[in-house]
């Protein structure tokens, strides 16, 4: 059986489970379109939220990512999680007492305004857009290599999938889903990590393996002595030290968790359990699962990269093992022989952030046409040529792509075949559950909050799912074409973008509207609005026009500066909150009622009020 | 009464929110960047990664995992505590 037959089965089984499950699971009512009815148990829901959570780009890049710039990759590491117990400790449990269906909804309440709720409607729009192309993107990528088709075909294909699953069951039918594409999804990362742990280290447990020995060479050394060692001699900074200053680290770890806190597709989810206890118990399940993906992570990126070293480093390119060729054919890898000897060398400091030191001039590697001749398109070694012309300032001559560390890593450790189809599997899942689940986000804040709360206050429950599943089909077609035509070359850079917007706006609106009872609307706006333009326009100058790094305002990266974005919005709510009047009694008395989980005496209220 | 018991309930859920907080900030921020150097130096190493390395990449992530049981836990006990038991 061929490679291409078994992904396809595993695909095709995985595809079908989805899809039957959304079709048992078919909403009726706005309830179970948002919110699933409200009474998932918290194990399920923790499952769900972990794939709802876990993004193409996680999935493909994170690992990628550590295993080229080690300790610094640690930002995302605990960015990701960290952001969970703000979540948890801060957000959620008061969100859900207070009984709505979606975040635009507590913020509209909360501030009393049209307004309010109007640009909270806006921003989630914006947050879920951004992520969504990403995933489209990566969807489209991962079909077009594995079914032979163009990434267009592929983002459409990919686009019907979600339409047909998240417009049709609304959050109870992606609920589970998502629980059978998180099952996916773990197996397919943590099963590699597991045998190539066993062939370096000789440790079944891919996390005691990194800290533990590398047991595969002629001498037992410490694994990560090892990495430093390799690291140091191709010129890469040391593994375990990193190159980032602390403050840029500091802020970008920020960034990551405040944005986690404040990402409405996140939040809304808690919203599906039955009551504040479960939404506690939830979240532990949520970070437990979403811990075995990322504990796992920093494990498949250092292993992959003494793979890679030790099997391509020095090595004549025709002997150089098989899937070097089938990653240079889909362009995630590439060689170019500067110094003329036939082997391949890779020295650092390789490709770093700003993209000097490449092994070529420009960012991405370019490729002649198909009709061009074909000495422009093989080398005489039998390599795929580039089009980019050599960087000649250093002695660098492989490139490859963060994303080939966890889809090479199989091929690298010589694993069977099945193990690839799955991860292909899992790879699809996690784009798909998370694009499901921003979808929903996005069609609700449109349904719900733009057209029931704002334009036409008189909606039936049966138009509003309409109107719901209305949105979520033109929120998707304007992905998909987005995701066709990305404005960004790096689906990474869109995903910070999110987050740095996520930070600096629903952050501290929320928090405010929580734990302050007297921020009054003109506060909470003004903040808000300040936050987000302040943020929106420091990364699109920086990331899409032509900002250079000398520029950064004390060195922080555009990645980072969501963090700055969020003191910017306090601020600004505090000072205009000080001279502006305080919110009315009943807000205030709302505010204090949200802190008192559930009473024995009142009755509590089963039903949301939606 | 029923206002003096919610108000020691948020007293109490802040301070507890507040104490994990710290050990929260503690434990990425100042564990893994803050104080890393020096950790890496002057602590036992964890197997044979340098302790704020650790940390940084797995250290932490078992640490949030650790806050939330806790907190689970805690609040729970506090809910019964002051009467926010939900009716069986």
């Amino acid at each position: 059986m061929t490679q291409d037959t078994l992904n396809f089965i595993f695909i095709g089984l995985s595809f079908a489970l989805y899809i039957g499950i959304a079709f048992r699971s078919k909403a009726g009512s706005t309830k179970e379109y948002y919110t699933a009815g409200g009474g998932v148990s918290p194990f399920a829901n923790g499952m769900a939220t972990a794939a709802d959570w876990m993004s193409a780009a996680t999935f493909i890049s994170m690992a990628g990512t550590v295993a080229i710039s080690g300790y610094d990759a640690s930002r995302f590491l605990m960015g990701w999680t960290g952001g969970f117990v703000l979540l948890t400790v801060l957000m959620v449990p008061y969100l859900r007492k207070f009984n709505k269906a979606t975040v635009p909804d507590f913020v509209g309440d909360r501030y009393y305004s049209k307004l309010a709720r109007g640009v909270a409607v806006g921003c989630a729009i914006f947050i879920c857009m951004t992520y969504i192309m990403g995933q489209m993107r990566g969807v489209g990528v991962v079909f077009s290599q594995l079914f032979g088709i163009s990434i267009t075909s592929g983002v459409i294909t990919g686009g019907a999938i979600v339409f047909f699953y998240a417009g049709l069951g609304g959050m109870k039918g992606i609920t589970y889903t998502q629980v059978a594409q998180y099952s996916v999804m773990a197996f397919a990362y943590t099963i590699p990590a597991i045998f190539i742990a066993m062939a370096l280290t000789g440790n079944v447990i891919p996390q005691l393996g990194l800290i533990g020995n590398y047991t595969a060479g002629d001498e037992i050394v410490p694994f990560l002595q090892k990495m430093n060692n390799i690291n140091t001699e191709l010129g890469f900074s040391e593994y375990t030290s990193g190159k980032m200053s602390t403050l840029n680290m500091f802020c970008i770890t920020a960034a990551l968790m405040c944005g986690t806190a404040g990402l409405p597709h996140v939040i809304v989810r808690f919203f599906t359990v039955k009551d504040v206890r479960a939404v506690r118990k939830s979240a532990c399940w949520t970070l437990a699962f979403i811990a075995v993906i990322y504990l796992t992570a920093p494990t498949i990126g250092a292993f992959s990269r003494v793979n890679l070293i030790e099997k391509l480093h020095d090595t004549a390119y025709t002997e150089a093992p098989a899937w070097f060729q089938e990653f240079e054919e889909t362009g995630q890898m590439a060689w170019v022989d500067k110094n003329d000897d036939g082997k391949i060398q890779y020295y650092g400091p390789g490709m770093s952030e700003a993209g000097t030191f490449s092994v070529f001039q420009g960012k991405n590697p370019d490729y002649p046409t198909y009709e061009a001749p074909e000495n422009q398109r093989i080398g005489k070694h039998g390599e795929r040529l580039l089009a980019n012309k050599a960087d000649d300032s250093n002695p660098n001559e492989l490139w490859f792509g963060n994303d080939i560390m966890v889809m090479a890593n199989p091929h690298m450790a010589g694993l069977p075949m099945w193990v690839i189809a799955l991860l292909m599997a899992g790879c699809i899942a996690a784009a798909l559950s998370t694009a499901a689940g921003l979808l929903l986000v996005l069609s609700t804040s449109i349904s719900h909050d733009l057209m029931k709360k704002i334009l036409k206050p008189d909606l039936t429950d049966k138009e509003e799912v309409n109107y719901a599943r209305f949105a979520s089909f033109v929120a998707l077609a304007v992905a998909v074409y987005f995701g066709i035509n990305p404005p960004s070359a790096f689906i990474a850079k869109t995903v910070a973008f999110a987050f740095g917007l996520a930070a600096s706006s629903f952050f501290p609106t929320l928090l405010m509207g929580i734990f302050s009872s007297r921020m009054n609307k003109q506060g909470a706006i003004s903040g808000m609005i300040a936050g987000i333009l302040f943020t929106f326009s420091y990364i699109t100058y920086f990331q899409f026009l032509d900002g250079t790094p000398d520029q950064y305002l004390f060195g922080i990266t555009p990645e980072g500066i969501g963090f700055v974005g969020m003191l910017v919005n306090f601020a600004v709510a505090f000072a205009v909150n000080a001279f502006t009047p305080r919110p009315p009694e009943h807000i205030i008395e709302m505010v204090e009622n949200i802190h008192i989980p559930s009473s024995s005496t009142e009755k509590e209220k089963q039903d949301f009020e939606i | 009464m029923q206002n003096d018991n919610a108000r020691a309930h948020r007293k109490s859920c802040l301070r507890l929110t507040l104490a994990l907080l710290a050990v929260w900030f503690f434990i990425s921020y100042g564990c893994s960047i803050l104080l890393r150097d020096w950790l890496d130096v002057n602590f036992p190493s964890v197997g044979n990664a340098p302790f704020g390395f650790w940390m940084a990449q797995q250290g932490s992530i078992i640490g949030f995992i650790l806050i939330l049981v806790t907190y689970a836990f805690l609040m729970n006990r506090l809910d019964n505590k002051h009467g926010y038991t939900k009716e069986k």
